[in-house]
């Protein structure tokens, strides 16, 4: 297997763009890729997309063709591919990139993210959501995604009696970072009252513990390692990637408030890489949720079952704490543009790598991983990125 | 939800069937067609559930999809049955008196209503055993 690295990114601003369609926003982001990475488009092999509902968000399937159509490929007939894993459609196309480097079958492949979600109401968005659980025996019975996150929160809460507080400081926090991210959605600070005093979504949710309905895009081109300085001074190289999965409803899982497929990518992202937590500078996690930060901080191991909450609140995963958590801003700051969150993680840690994150930089950054969720756990993909 | 995809769960809907594998004895509801532990050495058998379980966790949903609205804020738990296995649910009772714990037992009532001149869908929810 060759070793893979990242040798350009792009990524949309983030936000409700009314302006702008699903075929503005892609195009935006590859453009950016390839600039970034100073190549132009005929020496792209293949392309990987993740997006999870372009059918529902938009009526368009066949994303695949589409985009390589509007990226002036089409002439050229390269593969392009779609991958669709709900909210972890990002992550697993970013692996499939790799793994098509690594193979030797292809040189130079695109991953992408896209969702365009707000050309729809939002009931419709929040029942298009649903079907990244189980249709027919979760939300038929009237759960929606806050109400399964909100059911981890109380059993976790009910377990380890983390307090209302503590949970809120996850969004404290990641709106802090956001700030500090030119194309984040919301760049204001909050305080915990924002959070404690917001609508309640779903008991003991509110609307501030929820990450929003969001458009973007964002592109990232691998290589093989061996070529990355024909492009690029600081090439970044994939020191692990992992996938797992688990059932899809909730309701099965060995215990509610642990993503077992985050524990099992976690540590087969360890081992491939040869690497503890201890090693990690920072790490980007999928906030959908605030208590989906708590859970994963645990899950992958920079905390003890239990205790992440207390760690929040303490400051460890603030910018400059033990381990920086979701620098960019996180889903619940920077946006969660389902499809392209996974890449938009792999963008921001290859900013701190390469030390361009301004304002949000990890003092001495050498390696980061990403953690993207799918539904609530049923796919997990984690990422490793080092700077060597 | 298409009347031939709700009609085809009928018996699981308002009737709780469900299968188990008779070769371990574990239980499924909803059910499966193929033991994930036996794989296929397993023998699955249609098994009628008795409809008595306890709360794991809940949520009380204030912001709900369009055909549950008008029944917000309703109480969504996660079930353990008797028999073993798990279920989301709703609880039919005041959001205060929801607990972790909470034994409950099934009951027939309406879920959702497919917009105003719609068709209805029954199944079963779950209230408190005094």
């Amino acid at each position: 297997m060759r070793d893979v690295a990242v040798i350009g990114i792009g990524c949309t601003k983030f936000g409700e763009k009314w302006e702008s369609s699903f075929r503005d926003i892609f195009v935006e982001a590859g453009a950016l890729a390839l600039e970034d990475a100073q190549l132009s488009g005929e020496k792209i092999d293949a392309m990987y997309v993740g997006n999870m509902s372009a059918g529902r968000f938009i009526g368009q399937e066949h994303i695949g063709a589409l985009i390589a159509d509007y990226a002036g490929m089409a002439t050229r007939h390269i593969p392009s591919t779609r991958v669709e894993a709900a909210c972890a459609s990002g992550g697993l196309a970013f692996r499939q990139a790799v793994i098509a480097v690594a193979s030797g079958m292809e040189d130079i492949v695109v991953a992408a993210g896209v969702e365009k979600m707000t050309d729809v109401e939002s009931d419709e968005s929040t029942d298009t959501l649903t079907g990244a659980a189980d249709r027919e025996w979760e939300g038929f019975m009237g759960a929606t995604f806050p109400g399964l996150y909100a059911m981890i929160a109380q059993d976790y809460i009910h377990k380890y009696h983390m307090t209302r507080e503590q949970l809120a400081q996850v969004a404290v926090k990641n709106h802090y970072n956001g700030a500090r991210n030119p194309i984040a959605q919301f760049q204001n600070e909050i305080t915990l009252d924002t959070v404690m005093k917001s609508t309640m979504v779903a008991d003991p949710l509110r609307l501030f513990d929820c990450s929003p309905v969001t458009d973007g895009a964002a592109a990232v081109i691998v290589a093989p390692f061996e070529r990355g300085r024909e492009f690029t001074d600081t090439p970044i190289k994939v020191l692990a990637s992992a996938q797992a999965s688990d059932t899809i409803a909730l309701h099965d899982r060995r215990d509610i408030s642990t993503l077992d497929a985050s524990v099992a990518a976690g540590q087969r992202a360890f081992k491939m890489a040869h690497l503890t937590q201890k090693d990690i500078d920072m790490v980007e996690v999928h906030d959908c949720f605030s208590i989906a930060e708590i859970c994963a901080i645990e899950d992958l191991g920079f905390c003890r079952k239990g205790e992440a909450g207390k760690f929040t609140a303490d400051g460890e995963t603030a910018l400059g704490g033990k381990i920086p958590v979701n620098t960019s801003g996180g889903l619940k700051a920077c946006g969660h543009p389902v499809g392209a969150t996974g890449i938009k993680q792999v963008c921001e840690i290859v900013q701190q790598l390469r030390g361009t994150a301004g304002k949000r930089q990890i003092d001495g950054a050498k390696i980061g991983m990403t953690h993207n969720v799918g539904g609530t756990g049923a796919t997990v993909a984690v990422h490793i990125l080092g700077r060597v | 939800m298409s009347v031939a995809r709700f009609w085809r769960h009928l018996p699981q809907r308002y009737n709780m069937v469900g299968t188990k594998c008779e070769k371990c004895g574990r239980h499924f509801f909803p059910p499966r067609t193929f033991c994930p532990d036996c794989r296929r050495a397993g023998k699955i058998v249609e098994h009628k559930f008795v409809g008595s379980g306890t709360v794991v966790t809940y949520t009380v949903i204030h912001t709900a999809a369009e055909q549950y609205a008008m029944l917000t804020p309703y109480v969504l738990a996660i079930v353990k049955l008797d028999e073993g296995p798990q279920i989301t649910t709703q609880i039919v009772c005041r959001p205060d008196q929801a607990k972790i714990g909470m034994k409950v037992k099934s009951v027939f009532r309406k879920i959702a209503t497919d917009g105003e001149s719609g068709i209805i869908h029954y199944g079963t929810k779950f209230v408190p055993v005094e």
